[in-house]
């Protein structure tokens, strides 16, 4: 798969560069008085312009919340959430979204949804060059029931990349796709990534995805518990898929997560 | 020339969406013919019901007694002007009424504090029965077109008001994130995001609202009004025109239907993606 140069020579989009994305001693509580449940505590992880930062822990330990926190949607109970040296207040706009479900809007067609991501500004070619960076080239004046779940998922990708991001934020976004379209959206990923250089956090349940693509992976424990452990990986992308040395920090996540290889 | 995969994926689904468009078109047909069954058994016995002795004419007249009375009104040159004076109230009442409830539900559904202002009030009027507001409504503005239409335009405010604001209030959350996530917000958000989420339920409400302006038209003709099919109503039953009531019950079945119906395609065209 190449990028078309329609993409990255557009000068209708403002190219946000990378950004530093921050969380100093972040806490966050929901709820008060005895329902109060503390989801993350302390939190303190900083992710350099450009790197992509995975994020992985158990079910509920609090994954999106991280994420919504870094978006704007969400503010933390104590500490500080910053992005590019600012404190993030309010909706912040070097960061685009995908959420765990693709979220397309039902009453726009997939090219619209994806224009969304450029503020209903840009051309319609350059819609349509993304839509078929994700394989949905046909599909662009389909409504969003029309098409199956993987596809909805990576037209709601596009229309988070076509804003050329700061910083991307991720929750789970490959996890409805089958294995193949996985893979491919995984390497186009890393592709988008060193062409527009956005900094990426990627929450994932899928240890091989996370070693497949991360500069680091931090690991939460369960709800409450925070960061219990940070691992790099220092080998360049794009990486090889059967690549064996990872197989002792492959083996060591998955312990964490109490799972016997 | 190679064929794609993809290819044959889309002329596959052309093909598909074109067999689900005459299937639709085939189900539409069918559906219309379905609905006609009952309406159609209904005619078969009330003619065999008014002519086998077991009612006398004054009771049940037969079908064609009442289009004779069709006929003759339509002759005395009345008829028409029934039928217009009671769709000009409706309209105008609907029109003034659903007005009011689109903008005061939007207020309601939109902004918990128009909520804590207006919702106790206005859940307090509704509680009472709206016939009651006639002697008032007279007393107020005379015994003209005015207590007539308000009277209307009330009926239709409450289900329009109603719908409309728990619809804004219900909007799904996650579709209102993505809005503010992509750089929505104030009114852009209002229009590009709730009212779009919201319009089913809006439509509903509009519906109902349509349905309730009947309702409220020929209550309001059967108080106090010399003209409409409400009027026709309470004076064919004084004069004993069993035929005359008949035919005034099945003018407002055809009117609500009628104009029921042009909400509905309005509803339909609007709301293709559903
Ligand atoms: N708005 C909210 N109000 C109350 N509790 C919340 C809210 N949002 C999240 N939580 C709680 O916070 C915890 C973490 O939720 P979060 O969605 O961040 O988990 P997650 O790690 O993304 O899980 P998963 O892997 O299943 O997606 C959950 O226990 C959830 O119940
Ligand atoms: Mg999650």
């Amino acid at each position: 798969m190449s990028l078309g140069t329609q993409i990255f020579s557009s000068d209708s989009i403002t190219q946000l560069a990378p950004a530093e994305v921050s969380l100093t001693d972040v806490s966050k509580a929901f709820g008060s008085g005895p329902d109060r449940v503390e989801v993350l505590h302390n939190i303190n992880v900083t992710a350099a312009p450009g790197e992509i930062l995975a994020i992985l822990g158990p079910s509920g330990c609090g994954k999106s919340t991280l994420l919504r926190l870094v978006a704007g949607l969400e503010t933390a109970t104590s500490g500080s959430v910053c992005v590019d040296g600012h404190l993030v207040t309010g909706i912040d706009a070097q960061c685009s979204v995908v959420f765990q479900e693709p979220r397309l809007l039902p009453w726009r067609t997939v090219a619209k949804n994806v224009q969304l991501g450029v503020r209903d500004s840009g051309t319609s070619g350059e819609i349509q060059a993304w839509l078929e960076l994700v394989g949905l080239g046909d599909f662009g004046g389909y409504l969003p029931k029309q098409i199956s779940g993987g596809m909805a998922q990576r037209a709601a990708l596009a229309r988070a990349l076509i804003g050329h991001p700061g910083v991307l934020l991720l929750d789970e976004p490959f996890a409805a796709l089958d294995a193949l379209t996985r893979m491919q959206m995984q390497d186009l990923l890393v592709e988008v990534k060193e062409r527009i250089g956005t900094t990426v956090l990627l929450v994932t349940h899928d240890v091989d995805e996370a070693l497949y693509l991360a500069d680091r992976i931090i690991v939460l424990g369960e709800r409450g518990q925070g960061i219990v452990e940070t691992i790099s990986i220092e080998s360049p992308r794009p990486r090889d898929r059967s690549d064996t040395s990872t197989i002792p920090l492959r083996r060591e996540l998955l312990r964490l997560f109490g799972v016997h290889v | 020339m190679t064929v794609t995969a993809r290819e044959v994926e889309s002329t596959d689904r052309a093909t598909r969406d074109e067999v689900k468009q005459n299937r639709r078109r085939v189900s539409w047909a069918g559906a219309a013919l379905l609905g006609m069954i009952l309406p159609a058994s209904l005619l078969l016995l009330w003619q065999w019901f008014s002519t086998n002795g077991s009612y006398s004419a004054s009771q049940l007249p037969t079908p064609s007694a009442v289009a004779s009375a069709l006929l003759e009104l339509i002759e005395r040159g009345t008829y028409w002007t029934h039928v217009a004076i009671s769709v000009q109230r409706v309209l105008l009442g609907f029109a003034i009424g659903a007005s009011a409830g689109l903008i005061i539900g939007s207020l309601v559904g939109l902004s918990p504090r128009a909520s804590s202002l207006l919702s106790p009030t206005i859940q307090a009027i509704r509680a009472v029965p709206s016939l009651a507001w006639v002697p008032l409504l007279v007393l107020w503005m005379g015994i003209y077109e005015g207590p007539k239409v308000t009277l209307v335009a009330i009926g239709a405010f409450f289900p329009v008001f109603t719908t409309v604001a728990s619809g804004f209030m219900h909007t799904d959350r996650k579709l209102i994130e993505v809005g503010r996530a992509y750089g929505l917000s104030g009114i852009k958000l209002v229009t590009g995001i709730l009212l779009p989420a919201a319009a089913p339920t809006i439509f509903a409400g509009l519906r109902l609202g349509l349905a309730q302006s009947w309702l409220f038209v020929v209550a309001a003709e059967l108080i106090a009004s010399s003209k409409g099919l409400g009027f026709l109503l309470i004076d064919s039953q004084n004069t004993s025109r069993t035929d005359i009531l008949l035919l005034a019950i099945i003018s407002l079945a055809i009117l609500g239907k009628t104009t029921d119906l042009i909400l509905a395609t309005i509803e339909k065209r609007t709301l293709k993606w559903i």
